[in-house]
C-alpha cells in the first residue's frame, strides 16, 4: 500500500519544489567505515561504502542475485575449475585497462593485509590456483566444490595492480605467496585517491575519518553515466541527529530512521522506503544436558525435549510483535531466510496457540512449566529488548516463567559464545543471500575443525541434517542444490531446532525528489539512488 | 617551585597508572573484542587466529604487561579496529575537539563574565534577577535536550545553520581548523553553544557571588570614596579580585570539556576524540580506550599546574607559600 501511494505524494511535493540541481547528493550513514581499503574489514559498512568505488567479478542485485559484474559470464568447468571472461573495455580510474592481472593482484593481496579486524581469506582461503588465459579469461581453481564461488566473488574488491606498484606478471600462490606483487600498500594507503583507484561509478575524492567522505563521478565508467556529480557520505551515528540533519535538509537522505520517528518524517513531506531484509530475528535453545540458567525441573534441561521447543515456538504470538513492537516494520517469520530467496521452501509460520502449547508441556511432563533466562542484547536489533520482553511475557503464559537479561551487544556476545544463556534471542544476516548460511552458522553441529555450526551457541546437533547440509554445499547443480537446502531447513525446523521469530525490514528516508530500490542486504549504495524526474 | 613541579609530576604518573590498569582490566571484564569485530560468517578456526594475532590469547596479567612495556617505548598500542597506533587515531581527532572546547570556553568566559558583574553589581534590578534565573535553565537542563533544542529550532524550523558535522575546515598552523571560513563557522556555532552554557552559567553563578563579596570589602569602599570612576573600580578592584575562583573553574571545566564533550560530539555528529571514545567503547577497542583515557588524565594534569601557575601571578601570596612546600 505504501509502495502505491508514495510515488503520488513525491510527485506532488516535487512539484510544487524548486527543482535542485540535481548533480550533487549527501546521504547520512548510520556507521562509519573503517577504512577506504576494501580489503581491510569485512564488516557491511564498509563494504557499502567500497561499493562506490570498488567493483568486483560478480555483483548481486537488490534481492541478492548473483549478477554479471567485471567478468561477463562463467562457467564451471569441472567440480573445482571455473572460467571467467572478463569485460573488456573496463577502465580504472587512473585510465589503465582492466585485465585479468589485475584480479590475479587483488586476491593476491587479500592475505597480505595487515592487522585486518576480520580478514577477507575466508573468500580466498579457498582458492588453490588462478591463471590467466589471456588478458580476459580467468581460471580459479577451488581447493573443494565451491559451488558459491560466484557469490563469494561479489565480496573480493578489484584492484589496480598498476596504482599499487605491482610488477608486469603477477602469479598466483597460496596464502600469500604470491610472486610480482611489488611493495604490498596497507591499508592507510588507501584514504588517498592514488592508491583507492577501481573501476566503479564513482571515484574517491577525500575521506576524513569521523567527518565525511566525497566521490565524484567517473565519467568512463563502463556502465553508463553515473546520476550524481558528486556523493558526500556523512556517518551520523545517533538516530535523533541523523533525523534532524534531514529535517534540517544538511543530508538528502538517511539510513535506518528510527521507527518511532517515521511518521513524523513523512508527514513533513519525505519520501520512505522499506524492504524486507535477510536478517531473520530467531531464538536459539541450549540443547546440551548441563544448560545453565534453567530452574523447576530437578536438574534436566526441558530444551532437549522437541515438544517443550514446539510449546514455546506456538506460544508465541509473531503478529502481534510485528505490528506492535516493530510498528510493521518487520514480517513474521516461518523460515531462516525469507522466500523466495535461495533454498527457502515457503514454510508456514508456526501457528500461535497457547492451549497446545500448555497440552505440549504437560506431555512433556513440565504441567507447571519451569524457570529460565533469555538472553538478548539491547543496542543490536531494530528494538530488541522490547521483542525479546514480549516473548518473555508470552512464555509466561504457557508456564514458563522466563526473565530477560538484556546487555549490551559488546557483552552480550561474548556471553552468548561462552554459552551462558540457556535461551537467547539473536539476529542473523545471510550476507550471501543463500539458506546455507544461516544452516551452517546457526544449527549445523559444532565442530571447530570443519568450520560448522561456529554461531550454533544452542549447541543444536542433528547429524543427519549435516550429512544433507554438507552434501548440498559441495553440489554445483543450482536446482538440486536448492532442493536440498530445502530438505535440511525443514528437518531443523521440524525438530523446532531453532525458532523463528521475524524479518527485519530496513527502510531509508530520503527528499521527495529521489527514489531509492531498496535492498535486502540493507546496503545503502549510492549508485542506486535516482532523481525522481520532475514533472 | 621546582619541587612543586616535581611532586605535582609524581603525582600524576601515579593517577595515569592507576587508570591505565583500572581500564585495562574494566575493558577486560566487559567482553572479547573480537567477537564484536569479526564477521559472523567466520570459522573457530578464523576467530583463533585473530585471537592469536591481537594477543588476546594471553592471560591478562602478561597482556597488561606487554602493554606497559610497550607504552614505556612511546606505543601505546594498535587499533583492534582500525589497524593503526592508536595514539594517531586519536590525534587525528584531538583538533576537532580542541577547537570546539576552545571556542565555547570563549564563549562561556566572554558572557558568563560580564552578565555574572554585571548581576553581582545589580543584585535586585530586573536584569540580575533576569541573568540569574536563565543561569539555572543553563544548570539544570541537560545537556543532550539542549543540543536537541538547538537543532530543532535553529536548523530544523529557522533553517539557519546546519544540523550537524564539521563543515568546511582550513589549514591553520599546521591542524584542520573550521573557524576561518563561513562554512565552517556556521557548522561550529551550535555545538559550541551547546558546550558553553553549562560553564557560562556556572561562570555568571560564580562571578556574582564574588563580586557581591568583594563590593563589600573596604578597599573597594574605599577606591569609591576617594572617587574613582566606577569603571576603574570594577575593572581593576573587582575584577582582578574576583578572578581566582573563576580561574580555577576555568582549568578544570577545559579539561573537562576537551575530555569528555561527548554528548555534544554525539548530539552534532562532531568528528572529534569523545565520538571516538564512544565508538571505540561499543566495539571494545581497548588500545584506544586506553589511551584516550591516558592522554585525558595527561591533559587536565597539565592544564591544572597551568592553573597553579596562573594563580600565582594573579596571588603573590599562593607564591610564597608554594615555594616553601
Amino acid at each position: 500500500m505504501k509502495a502505491l501511494t508514495l510515488p503520488l505524494m513525491a510527485g506532488l511535493i516535487a512539484a510544487g519544489m524548486t527543482p535542485a540541481l540535481a548533480q550533487d547528493l549527501s546521504i547520512g550513514l548510520k556507521s562509519e567505515a573503517t577504512s577506504m581499503d576494501p580489503q581491510f574489514h569485512q564488516l557491511s559498512t564498509n563494504i557499502q561504502v567500497a561499493k562506490n568505488i570498488f567493483e568486483a567479478l560478480t555483483t548481486q542485485d537488490a534481492v541478492q542475485k548473483v549478477t554479471p559484474g567485471l567478468a561477463e559470464s562463467w562457467e564451471a568447468v569441472d567440480d573445482t575449475t571455473w572460467r571467467f571472461k572478463l569485460r573488456q573495455g573496463v577502465k580504472f580510474h587512473d585510465g589503465s585497462d582492466f585485465t585479468a592481472r589485475d584480479v590475479i593482484y587483488s586476491f593476491c593481496r587479500v592475505p597480505l593485509v595487515e592487522n585486518s579486524p576480520s580478514a577477507f581469506t575466508i573468500f580466498t582461503g579457498g582458492i588453490a590456483d588462478m591463471q590467466a588465459e589471456d588478458d580476459h579469461t580467468l581460471i580459479i581453481k577451488t581447493k573443494a566444490t565451491n559451488p558459491l564461488l560466484p557469490t563469494d566473488l561479489w565480496s573480493l574488491a578489484v584492484l589496480s595492480a598498476n596504482a599499487l606498484g605491482a610488477e608486469d606478471t603477477v602469479t598466483f600462490g597460496t596464502d600469500g605467496t604470491c610472486e610480482g606483487m611489488g611493495d604490498v600498500p596497507q591499508s592507510h594507503a588507501f584514504n588517498s585517491p592514488d592508491v583507492a583507484v577501481g573501476t566503479g561509478p564513482y571515484k574517491l575524492e577525500s575521506y576524513t575519518r569521523g567527518s565525511e567522505m566525497t566521490v565524484t563521478r567517473f565519467d568512463d565508467y563502463w556502465g553508463g553515466k553515473p546520476d550524481w556529480e558528486r556523493v558526500v557520505m556523512r556517518p551520523i551515528t545517533s538516530d535523533g541527529p541523523r533525523v534532524a540533519a534531514l529535517l534540517a535538509g544538511d543530508v538528502d537522505m538517511i539510513e535506518s530512521p528510527p521507527i518511532q520517528d517515521i511518521k513524523r518524517i513523512e508527514g513533513e513531506g519525505f519520501h520512505i522506503v522499506d524492504a524486507l531484509s535477510n536478517r531473520i530475528i530467531y531464538l536459539h535453545m541450549q540443547q546440551v544436558e548441563d544448560a545453565p540458567g534453567i530452574e523447576g525441573t530437578d536438574g534436566k534441561n526441558p530444551l532437549l525435549d522437541p515438544r517443550v521447543r514446539e510449546a514455546i515456538s506456538i506460544s508465541i504470538n509473531r503478529e502481534a510483535i510485528a505490528e506492535r513492537i516493530m510498528g510493521g516494520y518487520a514480517q513474521p517469520a516461518g523460515e531462516l531466510l525469507p522466500p523466495p530467496m535461495f533454498g527457502t521452501s515457503g514454510r508456514a509460520v508456526d501457528t500461535y496457540d497457547v492451549d497446545r502449547a500448555k497440552e505440549l508441556l504437560a506431555e512433556a511432563g513440565y504441567p507447571d512449566g519451569f524457570t529460565i533466562t533469555l538472553g538478548t542484547p539491547n543496542d543490536r536489533y531494530i528494538n530488541d529488548e522490547q521483542v525479546a520482553q514480549a516473548v518473555a511475557q508470552m512464555m509466561a503464559r504457557i508456564g514458563i516463567n522466563t526473565n530477560v537479561d538484556a546487555s549490551t551487544a559488546s557483552q552480550f556476545f561474548s556471553r552468548r559464545n561462552a554459552l551462558e544463556f540457556p535461551i537467547y534471542m539473536a539476529g542473523w544476516g545471510a550476507s550471501s543471500g543463500d539458506m546455507s548460511s544461516p544452516l551452517k552458522s546457526l544449527v549445523a553441529t559444532y565442530n571447530a575443525d570443519t568450520g560448522m555450526g561456529p554461531t550454533n551457541a544452542g549447541r543444536y546437533s542433528n547429524p543427519d541434517m549435516d550429512k544433507v547440509l554438507i552434501e548440498a554445499m559441495a553440489t554445483i547443480d543450482d536446482s538440486k542444490r536448492d532442493e536440498m537446502l530445502q530438505q535440511a531447513e525443514t528437518m531443523v525446523l521440524d525438530d523446532f531446532g531453532i525458532i523463528p521469530l521475524h524479518y527485519e525490514q530496513t527502510v531509508w528516508a530520503m527528499k521527495p525528489t529521489l527514489s531509492y530500490e531498496p535492498r535486502v542486504d540493507q546496503y545503502t549504495m549510492a549508485t542506486e539512488v535516482k532523481p525522481v524526474a520532475a514533472e | 617551585m621546582i619541587v612543586y613541579l616535581v611532586r605535582r609530576l609524581g603525582q600524576s604518573m601515579l593517577a595515569i597508572m592507576a587508570m591505565a590498569v583500572l581500564v585495562f582490566a574494566g575493558v577486560y571484564f566487559i567482553g572479547n573484542p573480537v567477537d564484536v569485530l569479526i564477521n559472523p560468517e567466520a570459522t573457530q578456526a578464523d576467530i583463533i587466529a585473530t585471537t592469536q594475532r591481537l594477543g588476546l590469547d594471553k592471560p591478562l596479567y602478561q597482556q597488561f604487561g606487554i602493554f606497559i612495556w610497550n607504552a614505556l617505548h612511546g606505543d601505546l598500542g594498535t587499533s583492534f579496529v582500525y589497524g593503526r597506533p592508536a595514539l594517531d587515531i586519536i590525534m587525528e581527532r584531538l583538533p576537532a575537539t580542541m577547537e570546539l572546547a576552545v571556542v565555547a570556553l570563549f564563549l562561556s568566559v566572554g558572557i558568563g563574565i560580564p552578565l555574572g558583574v554585571w548581576a553581582g553589581l545589580r543584585p535586585k534590578s530586573i536584569a540580575g534577577r533576569t541573568i540569574m534565573g536563565g543561569s539555572i535553565l543553563g544548570f539544570s537542563l541537560p545537556n543532550f535536550w539542549q543540543g536537541m533544542l538547538l537543532i530543532l529550532v535553529f536548523a530544523v524550523i529557522l533553517g539557519w545553520m546546519p544540523a550537524g558535522g564539521r563543515g568546511e575546515t582550513t589549514e591553520f598552523l599546521g591542524m584542520q581548523v573550521s573557524f576561518l571560513t563561513w562554512d565552517g563557522l556556521s557548522h561550529l556555532i551550535l555545538p559550541a553553544i551547546n558546550l558553553a552554557l553549562f560553564k557560562m552559567s556556572l561562570i555568571i553563578r560564580l562571578a556574582r557571588a564574588n563580586t557581591r563579596e568583594v563590593c563589600m570589602q573596604d578597599y573597594v569602599k574605599f577606591a569609591r570614596a576617594k572617587g574613582l570612576s566606577s569603571r576603574r573600580v570594577v575593572l581593576v578592584h573587582v575584577l582582578k579580585n574576583i578572578m581566582i575562583p573563576i580561574v580555577t573553574i576555568i582549568g578544570l571545566e577545559l579539561g573537562s570539556m576537551v575530555a569528555f564533550a561527548i554528548v555534544t560530539e554525539t548530539v552534532f555528529a562532531w568528528p572529534g576524540m569523545g565520538k571516538l571514545l564512544i565508538d571505540s567503547i561499543n566495539l571494545l577497542d581497548r588500545p584506544v580506550i586506553v589511551a584516550y583515557l591516558m592522554l585525558t588524565v595527561l591533559i587536565i594534569v597539565a592544564i591544572n599546574l597551568l592553573v597553579d601557575v596562573i594563580y600565582s601571578l594573579l596571588d603573590p601570596r599562593i607564591r610564597l607559600s608554594e615555594m616553601k612546600g
